[in-house]
């Protein structure tokens, strides 16, 4: 061990920083609901972003329900199916898995594990979710509009997003729908620049960059990402506005549309494609690597060793994050682009697999010769792992123009992609969820429950997908509320529907013990204490738990090592606290 | 989409360098005791505003470097018809000027203490901006008079689409610069809170500034120009 305290104490940050200008709440109003606390403005952004992401879930029982029983159920009508389609994938990208990992998550982790007492900005903290939820709202309009939400797919791809034989497309639904976006990366510019600037300048005394735990590392440079490309999203949903409402061309071509020709013309849609997947590909990125993030620190937490090769960890988030940035045409290889330009995306693509290799070998080895604890954290991780590896790799072979090209929009790409940036995601969410709660609520969950929960979760969400990449193989197409008979499409992938959609209803249900194990527990959970997994990062050594507003009560925390001293040699006990001072090393006793 | 590339590769070569400061070489796992980044010691530090406005402007120079890369993707169609640049955008742009030079004034006076002239300079970058609007508004109207309309041209659409959104940060700017305003005139020895507070102003200015020239290249049709050249030059 190196002792890097510096001698020279001169522009050193003092130990205790003064209190910032926290807004300090003075009735229930500014306290619970306009509240300017990150912990409070977390647990808001999480219970918004949960509960429309139960009307997604609802959402794709009602589309499992046709797919698996075509016919059966008189209200599912094809457009119907489409606005199912295309509100549960923008629900589930954007409101759920964007908002919960970087304004759940972020907001709750990051002022805690770098020490600091609040975000920087609590007001435009407070302001965002304020916005978020406002978005929330403006996309739940929309169910009740004349002609339903839209049903142009998440893609929202122009010409026919905006036509009248997609459902909402001359109706209200696509207006709110953009509207809601933008709304939604108002917002979040706003949550994005407190985080950012959070980790940058509100470290405590002793917390260097790379001792931050990756979660940190994971969320910053998700969000750094996010403010860089939901800026094209804002851009093409802006211009698709112009052309919906004051009759601009800038993606609308030339077109008849129910023998009538439109005073559309010349527009581009390819031009719209371009920008939704230069925000969409880094999107995926931002929701993994946050997941990265959190898996790393479970996996080292729960096997009670540090984390292997923390240094590339870290790299391989930066360079994930940048070259994510320069893959977003793989999305597009049948848009009828140059081959040259294929070529190139599909190196890039594969590029990317290097750098998120070293990661998953880096989870790997941390937990060889660890002292694995299967609780249900870990449990998550672990599945995280497996299903992360399983998407990927079906993303190799999408990756590569000859391949994807017959497999695009098949039901294997619908397989790949929620193996990936669906499932895996999710479990680690869970992981989470049930990995801070203690220190959220300051009890524990009920583990039969959480139990049930993962292996119901998991081994579920394989019965649904896997069988689903067997039915892209051979042929059905995405988006299609109904095969009917066709010469390639065998009747047993019929059966294998059915077999999908049960799969899917037992999952959903499984989520509704989580939601009431979540309420249950508030109450009924044994005392969790202030660090129940023994961990090290600095949000389990706060002097109370749950955290007060403030977190730190009189003295924010110094930080005097890295985060993952799990079972160091000699140690007293089988992990060190960041802020603990001491070596924690006992002299070695002669033999 | 070259545009955005060009700016992203900025951002990532400023976010490289400043990586580079923060010791990513180090081994954490062998040291132990208060380490210090070099970017955390003492007068070196930025104030935590300034950083935060520094994040914004990339934000907003990243909306734009897309509204360009559509504009040189959508400008490659057949259809498309530039209109030609009305004669106030000139006046405009000068009034641009102004403000932005008079904000620097009033940000170089609140940093020597001299309240007064940054109070007068501050109010004269106001007033210039809000004639800049309404120049800019004059534009929309010269454009329309001559029947350049939103709907008949996506080069007319970009026109009022790109002045627009500038227009609209713009105005946001000009919020924070009343708020500014009024604390300025309220006070009498000036904080360091307070300078920070022109200071800051300044600093949007000038990025809008930028913006601005940047989207006037594009609207008098120099950019295509310039492409064209170089067009002709690779092949």
């Amino acid at each position: 061990m190196v002792d890097v305290t510096p001698h020279d104490e001169s522009g050193v940050p003092p130990a205790e920083v003064p209190e910032l200008e926290l807004y300090h709440p003075k009735s229930w109003w500014t306290t619970y609901v306009f509240s300017q606390d990150a912990k409070t403005i977390a647990i808001q952004y999480s219970g918004t972003a949960i509960a429309i992401g139960f009307v997604a879930l609802v959402l794709s029982w009602l589309m499992r329900l046709q797919l698996g029983f075509p016919g059966t159920f008189d209200f599912i009508t094809p457009e119907a199916y489409y606005q199912f389609v295309t509100m549960h994938g923008m629900i589930m990208v954007i409101y759920l898995l964007t908002a919960l990992f970087l304004g759940g998550f972020g907001n709750y982790l990051i002022p805690l594990m770098v020490g600091a007492r609040d975000m920087v900005f609590p007001y435009i903290n407070m302001l965002s979710y304020w916005i978020y939820l406002l978005a929330v709202l403006v996309l739940v309009v929309s169910f009740f509009a004349p002609g339903g939400p839209t049903g142009a797919g998440w893609t929202l791809y122009p010409p026919q997003a905006i036509l009248s034989g997609t459902p909402g497309g001359q109706g209200a639904g696509i207006i709110l729908m953009l509207v809601s976006l933008i709304l939604f990366i108002i917002g979040f510019t706003m949550g994005g620049l407190n985080y950012v600037v959070t980790v940058i300048q509100g470290r405590t005394r002793g917390m260097t960059l790379m001792r931050l735990p990756l979660t940190v590392w994971g969320i910053f440079t998700a969000t750094v990402m996010a403010l860089l490309a939901f800026p094209a999203l804002f851009v093409a949903c802006v211009m698709m506005l112009f052309d919906r409402l004051l009759g601009t061309s800038f993606f609308m071509p030339a077109l008849v549309d129910a023998g009538e020709q439109l005073s559309y013309g010349g527009g581009s849609p390819i031009l719209f494609q371009h920008l939704f997947w230069f925000f969409g590909h880094p999107e995926v990125y931002i929701v993994a690597l946050p997941a990265f993030g959190i898996v790393s620190d479970l996996i080292s937490t729960h096997a009670r060793k540090n984390i292997f090769g923390y240094r590339m960890m870290v790299w391989a988030i930066i360079i994930i994050g940048a070259l994510s940035f320069v893959v977003w045409a793989h999305h597009m290889y049948v848009s009828g682009m140059h081959p040259w330009f294929g070529f190139f995306f599909a190196t890039t693509t594969l590029i990317i697999a290097i750098p998120t290799a070293i990661k998953v070998y880096n989870w790997v080895l941390t937990l060889w010769r660890g002292d694995i604890h299967l609780r249900v954290p870990m449990l998550f991780a672990l599945a995280f792992i497996v299903t992360f590896v399983n998407g990927g790799l079906t993303g190799l072979f999408l990756g590569n123009v000859v391949v994807d090209v017959p497999l695009s929009d098949t039901m294997f790409v619908v397989a790949h992609f929620h193996m990936v940036m669906g499932v895996a995601p999710i479990l680690v969410i869970f992981g989470a969820i049930y990995h801070w709660y203690p220190k959220i609520t300051g009890r524990m969950f009920h583990e039969g429950m959480a139990q049930f929960h993962f292996w119901v979760t998991f081994l579920g969400a394989y019965a649904i997908f896997f069988p689903m990449h067997y039915v892209g193989l051979v042929g059905v197409p995405r988006r299609y509320p109904e095969i009917g008979d066709t010469a390639f499409v065998p009747d047993s992938v019929q059966d294998l529907n059915a077999f999908i959609t049960m799969a899917a209803l037992i999952v959903g249900f499984a989520q509704i013990v989580f939601l009431f194990n979540i309420f249950w527990s508030l109450r009924h959970g044994r005392e969790a204490g202030g660090n129940p997994w023994r961990a090290t990062s600095l949000e389990w050594q706060t002097p109370t738990t749950p955290p007060p507003h403030g977190n730190w009560g009189d003295h924010v925390p110094v930080v005097y090592r890295w985060a993952y001293d799990y079972s160091v040699p000699g140690a007293s006990q089988d992990f060190i606290a960041q802020n603990d001072p001491g070596t924690g090393i006992k002299a070695p006793r002669p033999a | 989409m070259s545009v955005i590339l060009v700016f992203l590769l900025v951002v990532f070569g400023f976010s490289l360098w400043w990586l580079s400061q923060q010791r990513l070489l180090s081994k954490p796992w062998t040291e132990q005791g208060l380490a210090v980044d070099p970017s955390h010691r003492g007068e070196a530090a930025m104030p935590t505003a300034k950083i935060a406005l520094g994040i914004f402007l990339a934000v907003v120079g990243a909306l734009f470097a897309l509204f360009a890369s559509a504009y040189f993707m959508r400008m490659e169609y057949s259809d498309w018809q530039a209109p030609p640049v009305p004669s106030v955008i000139w006046a405009n742009t000068a009034i641009l000027v102004a403000a932005s030079i008079a904000l620097e004034i009033a940000a170089r006076t609140a940093r020597d203490g001299r309240i007064d002239i940054s109070r007068v300079a501050l109010a004269i970058a106001g007033a210039a901006t809000l004639v800049f609007l309404a120049g800019q508004l004059v534009a929309w109207q010269q454009l329309s008079l001559a029947g350049h309309y939103l709907e008949v041209n996506p080069a007319n659409g970009f026109f009022y689409l790109l002045t627009g959104m500038h227009g609209l940060h713009i105005i946001g700017g000009l919020i924070a610069l009343g708020f500014t305003l009024v604390a300025l005139s309220a006070q009498a020895p000036i904080s360091g809170q307070l300078q920070l507070r022109v200071e800051l102003c300044a600093m949007y200015w000038h990025f809008l500034l930028f913006v601005w020239l940047g989207l006037l290249v594009l609207l008098a049709g120099w950019a295509g120009d310039f492409i064209a050249i170089c067009k002709q030059v690779l092949t």
